[in-house]
């Protein structure tokens, strides 16, 4: 086009290149790899290295405290992982026994999960009462 | 009263097909009674949906929980309004409501253009009526929230209808007086947005493509904007007083749903006055609103899906596969429309200069949508990853920080900026004189902080901002007040008044940057943040600061529907005392969930926020998390600016008004004369 765009064009470039940069570098800052906890034990000496992702329910009865944290286990397609919650923030309130949560942190040589972050999501308990209730019947 | 409203629900599908029928045919045959029966069609299904509303509150301040969704959303023991605003307290309800909202709109759409005489209005209406009946279609075959509980037998045969003693209980979490307000408000944002998307489609469809479209929206994007950011912002508002993190926002999917859909209307807010002064960038904003419609969609299938983990506890549910064929549907509909209607959206100017008003919008735009890109891309990256590499990958709050910082201030600078420079191109002696002041007050402040110990880059650059925006704006007012007393003669307070009043969306716009200023300087407060944990009995202290807690009592008890644990703090600052803050742990047991009482003790400066964490396994000492959070008040006070300006951005102009008695006068005049 024109000469006068020149510049125009030139600021585009500018702040598209910047947004890229920025997107890139907060991208390797931010990533985590969602996992199974089947996935978790098969990926051996590279599971220790990355910032990961795990889900699952918590198993009833396996929350305890330890120090400041707690550690719990997660349960997902009858296989379990012992995690050791080090966050700084107290976990949500909806994370309890039964509860659906997602863990945020790394694998340990030991075979344990270190969370740094912890969501958790009710679970659905509305289909299980009224289920039990029908069996009952 | 279900069935009554099943039936409101299907009456209001039956007319929400026909209005779409009767408005098509009718404009295409040019049959104007026909068009006129579409229009009134609108009116019946607005009465419809709402019987059905009305139904549903009915049901829910009953309590008849042999419907299911009152049971799984409402419980005996309930505060009557909560019971009410059980409403949108659950996925069927909401979606229910979403549809009453957007019938609303409808119905006063029709009813402001009654008299107007154009083409546009009608073909909207069906371009809304199609929204209307997509969601209509889910509340009444696929998410009924008037469907009744039955139990299946374990041995087969017939279910039979079933009543639970009691309900589930509206999830506690929502039991707050900023949860009853914020779904609504939000959803006035977020529905709103349809009304500017139907009347682009309308041009687009009429070939009326000129600026009669955009004046006739003007206001509708305005309300729908400025709900849709007070919404957001209460959200965080509820997030910050009942998560009990310590924080507002954790660009969690939903949130970014929301945000999404804002960033696009603000860049199309921006981008329209382009078109209306220079006739440029058309094509952009009808890409714009699009974008911010589909979004709209987009956000509130990512709601209710459960494509991706959210703190938001909306069940996963079946109607994944209808938003998907919709939005599919719809996007390449608009994108076929577009482009056959090219030829009536070229722009009649070009950019002059990189200094110029026009390219200071651009580059807004440009920020806007990179940001809202980036937002999009990081929500839904889990979902591609795995689709694409088959490993589900996601990027959490270091993502989007790292790019919405820079953004944001980018943002903030061209507030400051963009209003003040000329169109087509801005001379070096108008730059000096706006913008010579500002900045070096700008300087001498940022250099103060530094002085005075404050570190971190970004904070430093907001704070700089912060203040040359302020200056530049406080300016723009001054030199308007003082022109207007040496012209007219008038004192200061009659001057300012009628400067404002004149030029209600300038002056009104100016008020809105100086709240997003105050939220910068709320969110920077973040970079200051400290937080500190410690398990005390009564009688022991914590610090944090120059606070210091001293645990006087522990105690629990019980209240309604829930038992608590609670301590006193007796809070002292250098020595002075304070009072005392109260945070509590409620375990409600109809939904044997725990929730988090904050107890707050907020100034301008800074937030002392106290969380009760529960007690040590010992039963001895309670766990208390402290955060102190600078400035955050900051981001609430700007809030109500932000909404105070638009509210005057929104206003009638007395001159508009004027005109506009003018024009129905003659055009009643032009009604009796063609009878006669």
């Amino acid at each position: 086009m024109k000469r006068k765009n020149g510049r125009v064009v030139f600021g585009i470039v500018i702040v598209v290149a910047a947004l890229v940069y920025f997107g890139v570098a907060g991208f390797e800052e931010g990533k985590a790899y969602y996992k199974t906890i089947e996935e978790l034990t098969d990926l051996g000496d590279r599971a220790y290295d990355k910032r990961l992702r795990v889900g699952g329910t918590v198993v009833e009865g396996s929350i305890s405290k330890a120090g400041t944290g707690l550690t719990f286990q997660l349960e997902q397609n009858d296989l379990k992982l012992t995690v050791v919650y080090t966050g700084t923030s107290p976990v949500p309130d909806t994370f309890k026994d039964g509860a659906e949560a997602l863990c945020d942190g790394t694998y340990q040589v030991d075979g344990t999960f270190k969370a740094t972050a912890i969501q958790a999501k009710c679970a659905s308990k509305y289909e299980a009462e009224y289920g039990t209730a029908a069996a009952e019947n | 009263m279900a069935n009554f409203g099943n039936l409101s629900l299907t009456l209001a599908f039956v007319f929400a097909i026909y209005s779409i029928l009767a408005l098509s045919i009718g404009l295409k045959t040019r049959r104007r009674e026909l068009v006129k029966s579409g229009q009134r069609a609108v009116y019946a299904y607005f009465v419809f949906v709402t019987c059905a509303v009305f139904s549903l509150l009915y049901l829910l301040a009953t309590s008849n929980f042999r419907i299911e969704y009152v049971a799984s959303v409402s419980n005996q023991a309930m505060p009557f309004y909560y019971k009410l605003a059980a409403l949108w307290g659950g996925q069927e309800g909401s979606l229910l409501f979403w549809t009453w909202i957007i019938v609303i709109y409808a119905a006063v759409v029709v009813f402001r253009n009654r008299h107007r005489r154009t083409d546009l209005v009608p073909a909207a209406l069906a371009v809304m009526s199609l929204t209307v009946l997509f969601f209509l279609f889910l509340n009444r075959f696929s998410e009924s929230p008037f469907k009744e509980l039955a139990m299946a037998h374990a041995g087969g045969g017939d279910p039979t209808p079933f009543t639970p003693a009691d309900g589930q209980g509206l999830n506690p979490l929502l039991q707050h007086p900023v949860m009853v307000i914020h779904p609504p408000i939000l959803y006035l944002g977020y529905v709103g947005m349809v009304v500017p998307f139907a009347f682009a489609m309308a041009a687009l469809i009429t070939r009326e493509l000129g600026n009669a479209w955009i004046t006739l929206i003007r206001r509708w994007t305005l309300v729908a904007w400025g709900f849709l950011g007070l919404g957001i912002l209460l959200g965080g508002k509820w997030a910050y007083m009942e998560l009990g993190w310590g924080g507002y926002w954790a660009w969690d999917p939903v949130e970014n749903a929301s945000l999404m859909p804002w960033l696009t209307a603000t860049a199309f807010l921006h981008s329209v006055i382009v078109q209306e002064k220079k006739n440029m960038l058309k094509v952009w904003n009808v890409v714009l609103i699009i974008a911010t419609y589909l979004l709209v969609i987009f956000g509130t299938f990512l709601t209710r899906s459960g494509v991706v983990s959210s703190v938001h506890a909306f069940a996963e549910s079946s109607i994944g596969p209808f938003f998907v064929g919709y939005i599919t549907i719809v996007g390449a509909a608009c994108v076929m429309l577009v482009f056959s209607r090219l030829q009536y959206l070229r722009s009649d100017n070009e950019l002059d200069s990189i200094v110029s008003r026009e390219s200071s919008f651009l580059f807004n735009n440009l920020v806007f949508l990179g940001a809202c890109f980036a937002v999009l891309w990081g929500t839904v990256f889990p979902v591609l990853s795995e689709a694409i590499q088959g490993e589900k990958i996601t990027v959490g709050a270091p993502f989007f920080n790292k790019i919405n910082i820079p953004v944001g201030l980018f943002l903030l600078f061209l507030t400051g900026v963009g209003p003040l420079l000329a169109w087509r191109k801005t001379s070096l002696r108008s730059l000096r004189k706006n913008f010579l002041w500002p900045l070096a007050a700008g300087a001498v402040v940022a250099v103060a902080l530094f002085a005075a110990g404050v570190r971190g880059f970004y904070a430093l650059v907001a704070l700089y901002l912060c203040v040359f925006v302020t200056l530049t704006i406080v300016l723009e007012y001054y030199r308007g007040i003082r022109t207007r007393m040496r012209a007219h003669g008038e004192l200061a307070h009659e001057a300012l008044f009628r400067l404002v009043s004149k030029g209600k969306r300038r002056y009104g716009g100016y008020i809105v940057h100086f709240g997003i200023v105050l939220i910068f300087l709320g969110f920077t407060g973040n970079a200051f943040n400290k937080e500190t944990q410690g398990e005390v009995k009564e009688g022991e202290t914590l610090s944090i600061g120059s606070y210091e807690l001293r645990c006087e009592r522990i105690f629990e008890g019980e209240k309604g529907t829930y038992t608590y644990l609670a301590a006193d703090l007796s809070v002292t600052k250098n020595g002075k005392p304070l009072g005392t803050l109260t945070p509590e742990k409620r375990y409600y047991s109809a939904s044997e969930q725990p929730t988090t009482e904050v107890a707050l003790r907020s100034t301008l400066v800074e937030d002392l926020y106290t969380v009760f964490a529960g007690m040590t396994d010992d039963r001895q000492r309670a766990v208390i998390q402290l955060y102190l959070n600078p400035l955050v008040a900051w981001v609430w006070i700007g809030t109500l600016v932000l909404v105070f300006g638009t509210i005057v951005a929104i206003l009638p102009d007395a001159h508009e008004a004027s005109i506009q008695r003018k024009k129905k006068q003659l055009e009643r005049l032009l009604r009796s004369t063609e009878k006669m």
